[in-house]
């Protein structure tokens, strides 16, 4: 059985948009002295806005024929010049889709106490967060993409920058300028693309046959673009200075979500419309991963603020991707896919972990706590579980994303394989070390006393990421069902395009 | 020699010509005191004009000096519609600041009447006396507060400098004509074509220098800070777009009508005006503390941008130029309305400082503000992003230009400090004290700039690309 909603991209991409609106029209509407109501008004709008749209992707997930590489639930209508309105999921975007539908109500929830100051903008800036975000994954248009993609800039900045740390200007400024000099590139090339191909069509285009002269700016330009979102070493020192003064489900959006549209990107844009210059840099771009793995893991190690070392974690496990990507076989592109998705509730999951205490002491030091388990054990259990996923413990989902990229990558490049293999150890030793100090131990600080445990709403939150990781961990082709045939044809064209 | 005048053509111009001296009139006899009917009747007289100029028939008049094709019309409506809304503006700000003059309106209505010569113009003369029309009544409107020091000082230097370049593009035009032996420019056209000389390309250059100082490229750009903060606001409101919109067409005129076989020539010029004058309106207004001056280099470097589009040189140029000068004049109007529309225990808010916190203030202000400086620094989808889409497209679209483009968007970047920082102090800074209750025209026309800019102008596009393609064609370019 299957619903038949019409339009349902536009819907699941414009609904939060509407709650947005909502939100703005109810505020308008209220007397200015009543601001616990709109408060709580804001907050529950969101909350069933969002999870309205994660019953609509529910609706999607269970409509999406598997057996297809076509595009589903197409939109297409005429804009102006070449442009069109043109929406349309497959088997990869579709998931990054119910991704971002699945986060959203949790960073709702999330922030349901911890934002003092500034709610009703807060949950606008969200909401339009998420539209411009499953946009990204929806636009089939090549400038349609552009907007989503770089619209997501303004409502992250104003969330860093308002609802932030003491550092937060610095740190959104440095967000925003670094993505945009990167995605005006991407511009540029686009420009020129559409130009030459005369159509705006992301599918078209993918079939498209572009100047092996032309294919190596191109592929750099979008290139800069997506590495500096993924974000890859070297460009990824924006990363850590934008999550630690974002609030905690900014933080869940830049990791759980932002990050991924790197990786799509390379997989709809870099590999397929460019072949031969993806084939070209795939030894760059395989060296600059395995420094992402090893290097970066390294610097997590030494952190002393919980939040940079998963950030920087975040940065070593994005490198997985796209080694996995560049490797342009099955088994890399899947591993590469799973591994974002699962990503995204791990290291989302574990952002949330950092929330709770930092909600309850407002302090994210290493050396601040210790012994945590003694006083938070329900806690204690949920960062060990997602502690342990991290590091791609079996049985979690961040296994199979590790072994699938190592795969792939193994017959692509055997030294890179190997080299990245030893990533799995580095980030046990960060994610462990950090464990350690955080959770074992005597509880040496006095100021930790009468910390609490896991109230109702953050179990709440809590539950469906633990059942996710697992649940993906445990039966993997649940995400395979989906990605399967789209990753088949892409590498088929892909090998068929490099002659290999 | 064609006997018939063709005066059906200049219809609108006729209507602004003999409705601006009949007020005139009727002003003197009303005094001052009448400058609200004044103001009324001049923008009956726009609205009437624009409607003429957008239905009115295509051909040449006056033996070819007076060109309306599709340019030219699709250039007027705007530029009268843009005419009717700062006079809306000048009468309330003249109120409040108790400088009521009925001379405002018609100023505005005797340049706008230039800018119409100049989209229209066919040869040198026409290009000639639609400059100084619009220039000399420009002058007296930048230096319309005369017991303000600022701003006579940006009156007199507004003149100084536009003399001067007005004696530059004469000097061009002369050495024009006395190369090609023609004022006009299809003559001209053939006469290059034929002959190339030296002396005809130094005359072209001149003639460029002369035009590029109307649109305040660099590094003809010195006197645009400082007539911008100096002039009355209403006044600025209307420097910054209608002129600049007139001027630039009448650019793309002269150099792919009069010179379209020498481009190889004229485009070097265009391309280091351009590149300097986004550069310079980057860097430029990386330290400005007045907003106005921020804006002077905003446009500075919008022009550098606009100016790629002509270097294009191609029809897609052209319609990319005509769609950006239509978004970019939008974005500016609005953000000088939202400037008038803000003041503080009656002093007008100047500063970049005196925005701070306004996020706690005013949320719709801060809203506006933020779309507009948004839209300036070309983010997507707002109106400005579309400008730069047709400007970077037409210049990637021709060979060897991508270098010049790419500079374009690294400078987009540069600037979107200074946009930021607008931002920036909006909505992270502490709030300082409340503000004066805005003046309602100045308000409802920044928010209908701003809605402008998003989201109507994304869904105008589907009408407007297609307008402003039909009418880039009747240039007759490939």
């Amino acid at each position: 059985m299957s619903l038949v909603i019409p339009n349902l991209l536009s819907v699941i991409t414009f609904l939060p948009l509407a709650g947005a609106l909502v939100i703005l029209v109810l505020r308008a509407m209220s007397r200015k002295d009543d601001e616990a109501a709109i408060d709580t008004n804001a907050k529950w709008i969101s909350l069933w806005t969002t999870l309205a749209t994660l019953a609509l992707s529910v609706v999607m997930l269970v409509g999406f024929d598997r057996t297809t590489t076509e595009y589903q639930f197409v939109e297409k209508i005429h804009w102006f010049g070449p442009l069109s309105y043109h929406l349309g999921i497959d088997g990869i975007s579709i998931l990054f889709v119910a991704l971002t539908a699945f986060l959203m109500p949790l960073c709702i929830l999330a922030s349901w106490t911890s934002i003092k100051t500034r709610l009703v903008e807060y949950m606008i800036a969200f909401l339009i967060l998420e539209t411009l975000v499953i946009g990204v994954f929806t636009a089939l248009d090549l400038f349609l993409f552009y907007v989503f993609f770089e619209g997501g800039l303004v409502p992250m900045f104003l969330i860093i920058g308002i609802w932030g740390g003491k550092n937060r200007i610095y740190a959104a400024y440095k967000f925003f300028l670094y993505t945009l000099l990167g995605s005006v590139l991407m511009l540029a090339a686009m420009l020129y693309m559409v130009n030459v191909a005369g159509t705006s069509s992301i599918p078209e285009l993918s079939k498209f046959a572009f100047a092996e002269n032309a294919q190596p700016w191109l592929w750099f330009a979008f290139f800069a673009s997506f590495a500096v979102k993924m974000p890859m070493w070297p460009v990824h020192t924006w990363l850590p200075d934008a999550h630690v003064e974002a609030p905690t489900a900014g933080s869940v959006m830049l990791a759980g979500i932002l990050l991924k549209l790197g990786g799509y990107g390379f997989i709809r844009f870099n590999l397929p419309m460019f072949p031969q210059a993806s084939e070209m840099f795939t030894p760059f771009v395989l060296a600059l991963s395995v420094i992402a793995i090893v290097y970066t893991s390294l610097v997590a190690w030494r952190q002393t603020d919980i939040k940079k070392l998963i950030a920087y974690s975040s940065v070593a496990h994005m490198g997985f991707v796209t080694m996995g990507i560049f490797a342009g076989n099955q088994a890399g592109i899947q591993g590469a896919v799973y591994q974002m998705i699962s990503h995204g509730i791990i290291s989302g999951a574990l952002f949330l972990c950092v929330g709770v205490v930092y909600d309850r002491m407002h302090t994210r030091e290493i050396s601040f706590y210790g012994g945590l388990t003694n006083l938070m054990p329900h806690y204690a259990f949920v960062f060990l579980l997602f502690t342990m996923a991290n590091v791609g413990l079996p049985g979690t989902s961040g296994f199979v994303g590790e072994i699938l990229t190592m795969t792939g990558a193994y017959q692509a490049s055997t030294w890179t394989a190997l080299i990245a293999a030893s990533g799995v150890i580095w980030s046990a030793v960060y994610a462990l070390n950090l464990f350690k100090n955080v959770m074992y131990g005597p509880v040496t600080n006095p100021k930790l006393d009468g910390i609490k445990d896991l109230n109702a709403r953050e179990t709440l939150i809590f539950v469906p990421l633990v059942a996710g990781t697992l649940l993906l961990g445990i039966y993997p082709a649940f995400i395979f069902d989906f990605t399967t045939v789209s990753v088949d044809a892409l590498v088929g064209v892909y090998q068929a395009a490099i002659g290999g | 020699m064609d006997l018939n005048l063709g005066l059906n053509l200049a219809l609108p111009e006729l209507i602004i010509a003999v409705g601006a001296l009949v007020i005139l009139v009727f002003g003197a006899f009303r005094g001052d005191k009448g400058m609200t009917s004044v103001s009324a009747l001049c923008g009956v007289v726009l609205i009437a004009a624009a409607y003429f100029a957008a239905f009115v028939e295509h051909g040449t008049a006056f033996s070819g000096s007076f060109v309306i094709d599709g340019v030219a019309a699709f250039a007027k409506v705007f530029i009268y519609i843009s005419a009717v809304f700062v006079i809306v503006l000048g009468q309330g700000y003249f109120d409040r600041v108790g400088n009521r003059r009925f001379e405002f309106p018609i100023l505005i209505l005797l340049a706008t009447l230039g800018m119409s010569m100049m989209v229209s113009a066919g040869d040198l003369i026409a290009l000639y006396i639609g400059i100084e029309l619009q220039s000399l009544a420009l002058y007296v409107l930048a230096a319309f507060r005369r017991d303000d020091p600022k701003g006579s000082e940006a009156g007199l230097k507004y003149f100084v400098l536009g003399a001067l370049s007005s004696g530059l593009l004469l000097y061009g035009a002369s050495l024009v004509y006395g190369f090609t032996g023609s004022m006009n420019f299809n003559d001209i056209a053939v006469a290059a074509a034929a002959n190339q000389q030296t002396g005809l390309i130094f005359g072209l250059v001149f003639l460029i220098c002369g035009l590029a100082f109307k649109i305040s490229a660099a590094p003809f750009h010195m006197w645009t800070p400082d007539v911008y903060e100096g002039a009355p606001t209403p006044v600025v409101a209307f420097a910054a777009g209608a002129p600049k919109f007139a001027a630039l067409v009448l650019i793309a005129r002269v150099l792919m009508g009069g010179f379209e076989d020498s481009i190889e020539q004229w485009r070097q010029v265009i391309l280091a005006i351009s590149v300097m004058s986004f550069i310079v309106g980057g860097l430029g207004g990386l330290m400005q503390k007045n907003i106005k001056r921020l804006m002077a280099y905003s446009s500075i470097a919008n022009m550098g941008y606009a100016l790629l589009a002509i270097a294009a040189g191609t029809e897609y140029g052209v319609q990319a130029l005509l769609l950006f000068s239509v978004l970019y004049m939008v974005d500016t109007l609005g953000m000088f309305a939202v400037q008038m529309a803000l003041s503080r225990k009656g002093q007008p808010v100047e500063n970049v400082a005196d925005l701070t916190g306004m996020s706690k203030i005013s949320m719709p202000t801060t809203i506006v503000i933020t779309i507009l400086m948004l839209s300036l620094l070309g983010m997507p989808p707002l109106g400005g992003f579309w400008g730069k889409y047709y400007i970077f497209g037409s210049a990637l679209a021709v060979e060897g230009l991508w270098p010049f483009a790419a500079l374009g968007l690294a400078a987009s970047v540069l600037s979107a400090f200074y946009y930021l920082r607008i931002l920036k102090v909006m909505w992270f800074d502490a709030p300082t004290d409340e503000l004066d209750k805005a003046p309602a025209e100045a308000k409802w026309i920044a928010y209908g700039a701003a809605a402008f800019a998003f989201p109507i102008a994304m869904l105008a596009l589907h009408w407007l690309d297609p307008l402003a393609q039909m009418a880039a064609s009747s240039f007759g370019l490939k």
